[in-house]
């Protein structure tokens, strides 16, 4: 297939019209309104609907209305958007209507700024909104990425009917790279027997998050888990990348990941044995892989565009087998570490056998 | 021998379940439920229509209007019953919020709703005060009036005035319609329903947004019987809250 020079915002957007997306609500902010300009230019063209609304609490809310009508919807924002439409993730969750949210990640805390960050990563992976929900977080590394892991969204967030979060960044967003169009080839979906459109011929439906009755909530919060548990053991996704001799694993995702694939290539050159492991899926995490590399006696460095977010789940995934370090770039200008300053860190941390 | 045959003057409306209430003696809710299943009926829409519920005593619109309902965050249910709206262009779409949900915390999205013309139905239910968490203060709290958060009586300078909505959204382009009512007697409750008629007919003739003001008893967190409550809609609330029309669009006018 040919490859087009493509920007990471705008693959993701055409990906979301490949994947039968027609409904876009959004709130502009920086990095990410290439996708919503780029979306309000495509959609009038094809009968979809781009809407801009008054705020990110609008926009998730309209999102959640689409979506109720069984329709593909999506918004994207960054930070401080993806901060005010945690109420209705959680509601989404709740209520079990499907959603893709794109955060492509700016600086905070506050406004913070609009360079790369990955200071997002607890808010994503936790369920950023109250009450014991998931949602799957999908961490693109590179432009391909941005196209192909929104169609998997879609995909997974109607398969499970759950909100799933795109977490890219700013660096990601604004590159340009050959970009491969392809479709990928996915397993049929379950029918959708549950979304509001008139209740001709039926019942009426409810869609609803609220359970007043005695044991109503904790069987409903139950149900959840168990679908949290079949994800889990599912749609594990990562990229291993020369670990198999490896003595020392990095573990990064999204932008950083592909840093470091650099400067593992240069360690490599000089006889050291390092690999990369990246986790794709951010949430089902790939413990057992890890946890698998922590057997083999493995050491971790974990290195993140933040203050330490992730490598909490890397500790928690070799429990006390191996020794996981920590390198750390939080955001501001300039900060994007170098293939250099991982090396460097690769050789202050690699076992010394 | 003549034959004489029962008949129900009012038989329930298709679009009411038949359930018993759970509402408190009293309270105007039952009402408002069973005058949107009227105007649904009327426009023959039941099968058609999507309600969106809001957080309060009035999310269990639910249980008993008898048509698809999705139920909203706090506030928000004009931005759902937008996303409705654009994803089912034919159906029928209706909110129904009260006072904390409409005019507090969600005037962003209400406002937004309406300007834009999103031809869906806005029902509101004002009580002067916070039903479901026990009787807090409300924008649309009256001066004076004593609440759990208002135990003084709510004063301007503190709290300032209670928001009037139906005639706060008229001047708005988008809307085609805005009005007030009240349930407290039949003269009142006939009239409202005509507004809520009125406010399904304007979406159903896509003239734009459709918005209805019913004033409502709370008698529990008024901490009155049903009939004192009734009471003071006519006496305390319906001269603050004038009854009426605020905006009647005819027709589309596209500027
Ligand atoms: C974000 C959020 N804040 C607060 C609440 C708590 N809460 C539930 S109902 C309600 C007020 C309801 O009052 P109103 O809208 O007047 O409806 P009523 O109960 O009188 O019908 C509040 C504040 C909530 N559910 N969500
Ligand atoms: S608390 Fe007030 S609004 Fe809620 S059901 Fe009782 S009377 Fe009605």
């Amino acid at each position: 297939m040919k490859k087009k020079l493509v920007k990471g915002n705008e693959a993701l957007a055409q990906a979301a019209i490949e994947a039968g997306c027609r409904f876009y609500f959004g709130y502009p902010i920086t990095p990410q309104n290439d996708i919503p300009e780029y979306l309000a230019r495509e959609f009038p063209k094809l009968g979809g609907t781009f809407l801009q609304a008054e705020s990110e609490i609008g926009s998730i809310n309209m999102v959640l209305g689409a979506s109720a009508a069984g329709m593909r919807a999506m918004t994207s924002s960054s930070g401080p958007g993806i901060s005010l439409m945690q109420e209705g993730l959680s509601y989404l969750a709740g209520s079990e209507i499907p959603a893709v949210v794109v955060n492509v990640q700016r600086s905070g805390p506050g406004l913070g700024g609009i360079s790369p960050s990955q200071g997002d990563y607890f808010q994503a992976t936790r369920g950023g909104g109250h009450g014991d929900y998931r949602t799957p977080v999908l961490a693109p590394a590179s432009v391909q990425e941005m196209w192909d892991l929104t169609f998997l969204a879609f995909d997974l967030a109607d398969r499970y009917r759950n909100p799933v979060v795109i977490l890219a960044d700013a660096m990601l967003g604004q590159m340009k790279e050959p970009l491969e169009m392809r479709k990928p080839e996915l397993p049929p979906l379950p029918a959708k027997d549950w979304i509001l459109e008139g209740c001709q011929g039926r019942d009426k439906r409810l869609l609803k998050s609220l359970y007043l009755g005695e044991g109503e909530l904790e069987k409903h919060c139950w149900r959840l888990w168990a679908k949290y548990e079949e994800i889990k053991k599912k749609e594990v996704r990562c990229e291993a990348y020369r670990i198999e001799d490896a003595e020392l694993v990095v573990v990064a995702f999204g932008s950083p990941a592909r840093i470091a694939k650099g400067a593992i290539m240069e360690a490599r050159e000089q006889g050291l044995k390092v690999g990369l492991l990246r986790p794709i899926t951010l949430y089902p995490y790939p413990e057992k892989e890890l946890a698998d590399l922590a057997d083999q006696g493995k050491t971790f460095l974990v290195t993140e565009l933040n203050v330490g977010q992730m490598v909490e789940d890397v500790r928690m995934a070799a429990g006390r087998r191996a020794e996981v370090h920590f390198y750390g770039r939080p955001p501001g200008a300039g900060s994007l570490p170098s293939p250099e300053d991982i090396l460097h860190e690769i050789r202050e941390t690699y076992p010394a056998r | 021998m003549s034959e004489t045959a029962e008949k129900l003057l009012n038989p329930r409306p298709e679009s009411l379940v038949d359930i018993p209430t759970h509402f408190c003696p009293g309270c105007h809710h039952g009402i408002v439920h069973r005058l949107v299943a009227e105007a649904i009926d009327h426009f023959g829409l039941r099968e058609k229509a999507i309600g969106v519920a809001c957080v309060g005593c009035s999310v269990f619109l639910y249980n008993y209007l008898n048509t698809d309902v999705v139920e909203a965050p706090h506030g928000r249910a004009p931005a759902v019953a937008t996303g409705l709206r654009r994803a089912l262009p034919d159906r029928l779409i209706y909110t129904y919020q009260g006072d904390g949900d409409l005019a507090a915390i969600g005037t962003s999205e209400i406002i937004h709703a309406a300007n834009r013309g999103e031809p869906i139905t806005v029902v509101f239910v004002n009580n002067t005060t916070y039903g479901m968490t026990g009787g807090q203060m409300a924008p649309t709290t009256l001066l004076g009036q004593k609440t759990t958060t208002s135990p003084y009586g709510r004063d301007f300078h503190q709290a300032g005035y209670p928001i009037k909505m139906a005639e706060f959204l008229a001047p708005l382009e988008g809307v085609a319609f805005s009005a007030r009512g009240a349930v407290d007697r039949v003269a009142n409750l006939k009239r409202t329903r005509k507004l809520i008629f009125r406010a399904f007919e304007v979406q159903v003739q896509r003239l734009g947004f459709g918005f209805v003001e019913v004033l409502s008893a709370c008698p529990t967190n008024w901490g009155m019987t049903p009939i004192e409550a009734a009471k003071r809609v006519e006496e305390e609330m319906i001269p603050y809250f004038p009854l009426g029309i605020f905006k009647e669009r005819k027709e589309a006018d596209h500027l």
